[in-house]
């Protein structure tokens, strides 16, 4: 008996020592740098528990038909589109068509400007009408978009150079549209002929976040909101899909999500390569550093930050050109996509890259030699630099 | 009145009478072990269980209960202690005449937040071979659907083939017909049965995936729905073991309401095989199933939801211990190990023709102890890692659980 006591005495020590060691027996997480998603630091806890709500409804609300899915769609979830908040995959790429040259989509009464190419069962989904040219749109990373938002028209205005006045070849121009009624101008905001720089979007035709997530809903997932309350199918008016707390808290949870961490940024080869990129002016237009304005988050207030954007258009020549555009951009203009987050895209890819704005590229090397019109030199440049030097330039910017 | 409704009333008579019987005489109480002796299949499960005899009541009693603690964690976000009632059910047994019985089985999960009636079926036997079953089934779609107790196993959680690739415990109401035959050390046995079935939202689900356990949710299928058959053969040899194989299929969609077409019929079809063993001399116990599925899901629909899908699991329990611990008679202290794999989504992206991947596999060690056959405490580690739609680095979680179960 006395041994069966002494047995037991060590079987409870064992489970009290489980219990203490619960911590490292369970697995740990990826280091901070490699992941996309997660708060800003410095949030105050209202504003975490408003980042929580948003991380739910963006993350794990799946709409179904009895919640408003569709009836045609592309995707079911917010997430469905940016696995872990990172780039999407061809299998969610986007088809927007039906407008040729800069001012209005002709196609609008006929399913545009998107294709909805899916459809809950007993609904046929959209097909690209005759004669509409379109393009494909592979989702993007959604982190550091509260830093985007944030940097004044004043600040992209100074970017821009619509006439070449440098003479370097690169020009750069806003996306002038007429904002919908639901936007509140941004503080300060700089008109043209009673047009506003629009940011986000492969075409920089979403003026904020709050018009990138209502066209989201509702041309993505086929959800009605207040701001928009038109059915994809039917085209009528209807009751509003998802509450405006939702949206809200969708929007605070874009505005709020940590821009991406550089990884060895103090390596040699990366630092040569930081050099490179400078060097044969990839930085005309992918900016190192910008510059956010006022926030009443104050973490996002006023700071610098390091996107490798200028969200201005480029025209990236011929090859790119699909013969589709949105808003007062040329079919062969895109936005400078941010740079930051690029080489942790493969986790949020399947392993893969899928670059450009279609996933045409599979590497970044390919992204790179895609490069035509205004990068052309930028590209030749590369192709003259040596493989060392190559290759310190995709480390770096594969530590973005 | 739902049954929501009545299940409370329905516990309080049970407990109630159980109690008042055992206040006038415990001696009234008369255990009545499970039959070791007679040879049983699988499909004999829910009859072959530790019923409790009232006097001379034609009634018995019986029913078992789960509670766990665990500590598990996702890529280092912890979900803490985590003290779980998993589920308490109750059986109540009747034989109405030799060959004509009734047996039913509620179900209390997360401490009555979700209480169903698992089974509740009369039983009438014309021949061995022959019997006529009717009620609310369990489908005999592979092993574990209506062997499902918990205290019959050497883990804490049931397996993921069986709660997230199957709905286990998948009970509907309907008829069907099953039967044995055995002859010296060999046993066959089937069972065939025409149920309500499933219903759209297993490609219609907030999981965003092909989810078959999504039509529990729907308590109309005990009312009306689609018409599901369900069948299952089982060979016994007392040597080597049993092996079944079953299927289960049906329509699962609204494809009319009113009389009016809303969308072509769509099928679903289940195979299953199962099979257990112990093997001699060392007495390792062997069991698990493996399950394919197979949906008609609309071209046009997402390729979030796949239509194959196919996953399982194998158990290997080694006793280590058999003797008296601690004043138990014929305690068993068990090593164990569960291996299991699920893919929700078997196939390739229309657009890359790249693996879709949204799968998880998992591994489970346990050590547990039985000091009675009926009565389990268990130790497990779970490390289980899954992968989303597009076969990103996984998802990996790990922690331990200690849970106890035991029928009363």
């Amino acid at each position: 008996m006395k041994k069966e006591l002494a047995s037991f005495l060590c079987l409870v020590l064992g489970i009290f020592t489980l219990l203490v060691s619960c911590d490292h027996l369970e697995p740990q997480g990826p280091e901070e740098d490699q992941l996309l998603d997660g708060p800003l630091e410095g949030l105050t806890n209202a504003q975490s528990k408003q980042f929580l709500d948003g991380d739910i409804a963006f993350n794990d609300e799946v709409f179904t038909s009895d919640s408003g899915l569709g009836p045609i769609f592309v995707a079911t979830s917010c997430a469905s589109c940016h696995i872990g908040d990172g780039k999407g995959h061809p299998f969610t790429t986007l088809t927007r068509f039906g407008q040729s040259e800069p001012g209005a989509n002709a196609f609008l009464n006929q399913g545009g400007p998107q294709l909805q190419n899916r459809a809950i069962p007993g609904f046929e989904p959209e097909n690209i009408p005759p004669g509409a040219t379109f393009s494909n749109f592979t989702p993007p990373a959604i982190t550091g978009l509260g830093f985007l938002e944030l940097v004044s028209d004043e600040d992209i205005l100074a970017m821009a150079d619509p006439d070449d006045e440098d003479n370097d070849g690169i020009s750069g121009v806003p996306n002038w549209i007429d904002p919908p009624s639901f936007v509140t101008l941004f503080p300060n905001a700089i008109a043209q002929d009673g047009k506003y720089i629009h940011r986000f979007g492969k075409k920089a035709a979403a003026y904020n976040l709050l018009h990138q997530t209502i066209n989201a809903y509702n041309q993505d997932i086929g959800i009605t909101s207040i701001q928009n309350p038109i059915d994809v199918f039917s085209g009528q008016e209807i009751e509003p899909e998802v509450d405006q707390n939702t949206v809200n808290d969708v929007v605070f949870y874009l505005q709020t999500l940590k821009a991406p961490i550089q990884r060895d940024q103090n390596d040699d080869e990366v630092v040569q390569g930081q050099d490179l990129f400078g060097q044969i002016n990839c930085t005309a237009c992918h900016k190192p550093t910008l510059r956010t304005g006022f926030s009443p988050v104050q973490v996002l207030s006023e700071v610098n930050f390091h996107p490798y954007t200028d969200l201005l258009l480029h025209d990236m020549g011929p090859d790119l050109d699909d013969g589709y555009t949105e808003g007062s951009a040329e079919t062969s203009e895109w936005r400078t996509p941010p740079l930051w987050g690029l080489g942790l895209s493969p986790n949020s890819q399947g392993g893969q890259f899928f670059l450009m704005h279609d996933g045409r590229a599979r590497s970044i090397e390919e992204a790179i030699l895609m490069h035509g019109g205004e990068a052309a030199n930028s590209r030749q440049q590369y192709e003259n630099l040596s493989e060392t030097e190559k290759e310190a330039l995709i480390r770096f910017l594969k530590s973005l | 009145m739902s049954l929501r409704d009545v299940s409370p009333i329905f516990v309080c008579i049970l407990f109630f009478g159980h109690l008042s019987f055992g206040q006038i005489d415990s001696t009234l109480l008369k255990r009545r072990p499970v039959d070791t002796l007679q040879q049983t299949l699988n499909m004999d499960a829910p009859y072959n269980r530790p019923f409790l005899d009232v006097g001379k009541l034609p009634v018995s009693l019986g029913g078992y209960m789960e509670v766990n603690w665990q500590r598990l964690g996702t890529d280092g976000v912890s979900e803490g202690h985590q003290f779980q009632a998993r589920r308490l059910t109750l059986f109540v047994a009747s034989t109405i005449s030799r060959r004509l019985k009734f047996l039913t089985e509620v179900e209390f999960e997360e401490g009555g937040r979700e209480i169903a009636i698992e089974f509740a079926s009369l039983d009438l036997e014309f021949h061995p071979l022959l019997n006529l079953r009717g009620g609310i089934i369990l489908n005999p779609i592979g092993a574990f659907n209506q062997n499902h107790d918990g205290p019959k196993w050497e883990f804490t959680d049931r397996p993921i083939s069986a709660t997230q690739l199957l709905p286990a415990t998948w009970s509907t109401p309907g008829f069907g017909l099953y039967g044995k035959y055995h002859s010296e050390a060999w046993m066959f046995g089937y069972e065939a049965y025409v149920t309500g079935g499933f219903d759209d939202s297993i490609i219609d689900n907030p999981e965003n995936r092909t989810f078959l356990p999504a039509s529990k949710e729907n308590a109309e299928r005990f009312e009306e729905g689609n018409t599901l058959f369900t069948g299952k053969i089982a060979l016994r040899n007392n040597a080597i073991g049993e092996v079944g194989l079953s299927y289960m299929g049906g329509t699962y969609n609204t494809f009319e309401a009113d009389g009016i077409v809303l969308d072509e019929k769509r099928r679903l079809n289940v195979f299953a095989i199962d099979f257990n063993t112990t093997l001699p001399r060392l007495n390792t116990f062997i069991t698990g199933e493996w399950t394919f599925i197979d949906v008609d899901v609309p071209d046009t629909f997402t390729q979030q939801f796949g239509d194959k899908q196919h996953g399982g699991f194998m158990d290997i329990v080694q006793p280590i211990l058999k003797k008296k611990i601690f004043g138990w008679e014929k305690a068993v202290v068990n090593l164990a190990l569960r291996l299991e794999y699920v893919d929700w989504n078997v196939g390739s992206f229309d657009e890359t023709g790249g693996n879709i991947a949204q799968d998880i596999w998992n591994i489970m060690p346990a050590i547990s102890f039985r000091p009675t056959p009926q009565t389990v405490i268990r130790l497990n580690y779970r490390h289980s890692e899954e992968r989303d739609l597009l076969g990103n680095p996984p998802a990996v979680t790990g922690g331990f659980i200690f849970g106890l179960s035991t029928y009363f």
